[in-house]
């Protein structure tokens, strides 16, 4: 059969996921086998053949991990300025919104998965690579905070390439402000649970993606520090084949299990199950 | 004298050997066997001096402070513990895999009133240079500091940071042990510690690893330090693939204190001596020692609820949006 015939011209594979004309199918972005859009959308995005964990956007996140018509969103009103007036960033900004149709790199709300009531985060990282700005350091606070004024655990699936360049040192403070909530929850004994999708780097996973008290991760997602380009390597230095994966963050402890994409909604409830104080209508 | 001059220094450094020379000596000796009074042209040439300098270092450009931040021979942490701080001793390890010498730390006493000190190291030498590894901690230097931050916590005595990183170390060894798990637990125990933290810019604040060390009630900040989210010359490459627009790059990140002030993420901008704390680094410390003691003085006076109400708050206002 000639490939070529449904793609106009014979792709080759590449490290992005190239959709096709109409919708009718789409290569593995790992394997570059050919996944027909019905099923690869009923498979959650996950390759049948190589079970790479295509990114989602957090809709299609949401859509598959909270019961439906449960999600209720929480300061979707929040809109982005331009504090240091950066080269380029409304534009970017904009370009997102349209791609995306999302005002920002993360959804927060709140919702219910199997029945427990549960403030969520999901970011989406086609909005500007998922990279934390003010907003969405505001967002994840306030989500933490509503979980720890409501006694409701809190859940954050993470993708993000780490701070927003373009709103400088305020991006960077969005670190301190997520992290400073995280310790909020810490003291209402609140549990939080973070779900590391890929990718997770940067200014993000050295903030509120490294302070869940459980730590889930997908198969296979990029999660580091500094990019694998970034990296200062001493000379010589030879760098392990799953280097900054979840699987890497696993062998070195930072991460309690590695869960697929097809059991994360039980894995959450199971747990979200055993964190919770069971007391109802106690007081 | 100025050693290592910028090029933007270059009319100051000119004078100054102008100005040397004709110190000198012969110099002197020449000028009276003719008659001439040489000190008369000293004085207007040092005059003058002083007149570039002040303009040269009023109006420093994001990339030249940046430079500043950077000169090798500017007062590091250790410089400022010894001007400032008495009977400071050094404390070692993170007590779970090792001892990161680009950070130190341990207590001190500042005007006789015991403190812990915590800062980012650089150096000099090339040697210490590698033992230190540039002043790039890894989770063993974060987790350490945050160690001694505890012992503070513990003995209620006021905890001062020294804040000088061109960032956290991004190396293997890193990523193995865990650095972003060590920033990140900084990040959130620095913003509950149950003792006042008074936080000093001294240099370079590079990143997420300049800012594991510099949550607080107070932030200070040195006149010519930079303070950034990420290293202009990584921006240039993002921005425009290409690091030698770091100058652009500087510029559109708004990196110096005045900016950093500005957006509130820094209190007090503390001035430096003409041309540079590496100038006259005792004055430095002096001005550095007022501005601690007038931020710990207020502190002290606050009750730890109020304390740790007031740097949440301080913390959960930074940046910018529209509701
Ligand atoms: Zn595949």
């Amino acid at each position: 059969m000639n490939r070529g015939s449904w793609f106009g011209r014979r792709a080759r594979p590449s490290r992005t996921a190239s959709s096709v004309p109409e919708g009718i199918a789409t290569k593995c972005a790992s394997c570059g086998e050919i996944l027909f859009a019905r099923d690869f959308e009923r498979n959650q995005k996950v390759c049948h053949k190589c079970q790479h964990h295509h990114r989602l956007s957090a809709r299609e996140r949401l859509a598959m991990t909270v019961d439906e018509e449960t999600f209720v969103e929480i300061d979707g009103h929040l809109r982005s300025t331009d504090p240091l007036q950066f080269p380029e960033y409304l534009d970017k900004r904009k370009r997102a919104e349209e791609k995306t149709g999302l005002w920002e790199a993360v959804l927060t709300g709140t919702a219910a998965i199997e029945g427990i009531p549960v403030v969520i985060g999901v970011a989406d990282f086609g909005f500007m690579g998922g990279s934390m700005g003010s907003v969405v350091g505001e967002r994840v606070a306030r989500a933490m905070e509503m979980g720890a004024a409501e006694g409701m655990p809190v859940v954050m699936f993470t993708a993000s390439g780490g701070a927003r360049m373009h709103e400088g040192l305020l991006a960077l403070m969005q670190m301190a402000k997520t992290s400073a909530a995280a310790a909020r929850l810490d003291l209402a004994r609140i549990p939080y649970i973070v779900v590391l999708t890929d990718p997770t780097t940067g200014g993000v996973f050295a903030s509120y993606a490294s302070l869940g008290d459980i730590a889930l991760a997908e198969p296979g997602a990029i999660i580091g520090f500094a990019g694998r380009r970034v990296g200062n390597q001493d000379v010589g230095t030879k760098l392990p084949d799953n280097f900054q994966t979840s699987e890497f963050q696993f062998e070195h402890g930072m991460i309690d299990r590695i869960v697929p994409r097809k059991e994360m909604r039980s894995v959450l409830a199971q747990l979200l199950g055993l964190l919770i104080q069971a007391v109802p209508n106690a007081e | 004298m100025l050693n290592n001059a910028f090029d933007f220094e270059k009319p100051i450094s000119e004078l100054e050997q102008l100005i040397a020379e004709l110190r000198r000596p012969e110099k002197q000796d020449e000028a009276k066997a003719q008659g001439i009074d040489l000190d008369a042209r000293i004085d207007v040439l040092e005059s003058e001096l002083k007149r570039v300098m002040k303009q040269v270092y009023s109006s420093l450009s994001p990339w030249e402070k940046t430079l500043m931040a950077r000169h090798k021979d500017r007062p590091y942490t250790l410089d400022y513990v010894r001007l400032i701080l008495d009977d400071f001793l050094e404390l070692s390890g993170d007590r779970l895999a090792g001892n990161d010498e680009a950070v130190v730390g341990g207590p001190a006493r500042l005007d006789g009133a015991p403190v812990f000190v915590i800062g980012q190291q650089k150096a000099r030498d090339l040697r210490e240079r590698q033992r230190r590894n540039f002043g790039s901690a890894h989770a063993e230097g974060f987790r350490k500091a945050l160690r001694i931050a505890r012992l503070a916590e513990k003995f209620q005595k006021p905890l001062i940071l020294f804040v000088d990183t061109a960032g956290a170390a991004a190396d293997l060894h890193a990523e193995e042990m865990g650095v972003s798990d060590a920033i990140a637990r900084n990040l959130k125990e620095l913003a509950v510690l149950r003792t006042p933290i008074v936080v000093i810019v001294i240099g370079e604040g590079g990143s997420g690893g300049a800012l594991a060390m510099a949550v607080g009630d107070r932030v200070l900040m040195l006149e010519h330090a930079v303070y950034s989210v990420i290293s202009p010359e990584g921006c240039a490459s993002i921005l425009w693939h290409d690091s030698k627009r770091a100058g652009d790059a500087a510029d559109a990140l708004k990196l110096t204190a005045q900016s950093a002030k500005e957006l509130g993420v820094v209190d007090t901008v503390i001035p430096e001596p003409l041309g540079g704390a590496h100038r006259d680094p005792v004055a430095t410390a002096n001005s550095i020692k007022q501005a601690v003691s007038k931020s710990l003085a207020t502190l002290a006076k606050k009750s730890i609820t109020t304390l740790l109400d007031e740097r949440y708050a301080r913390i959960r206002k930074l940046g910018a949006w529209e509701e």
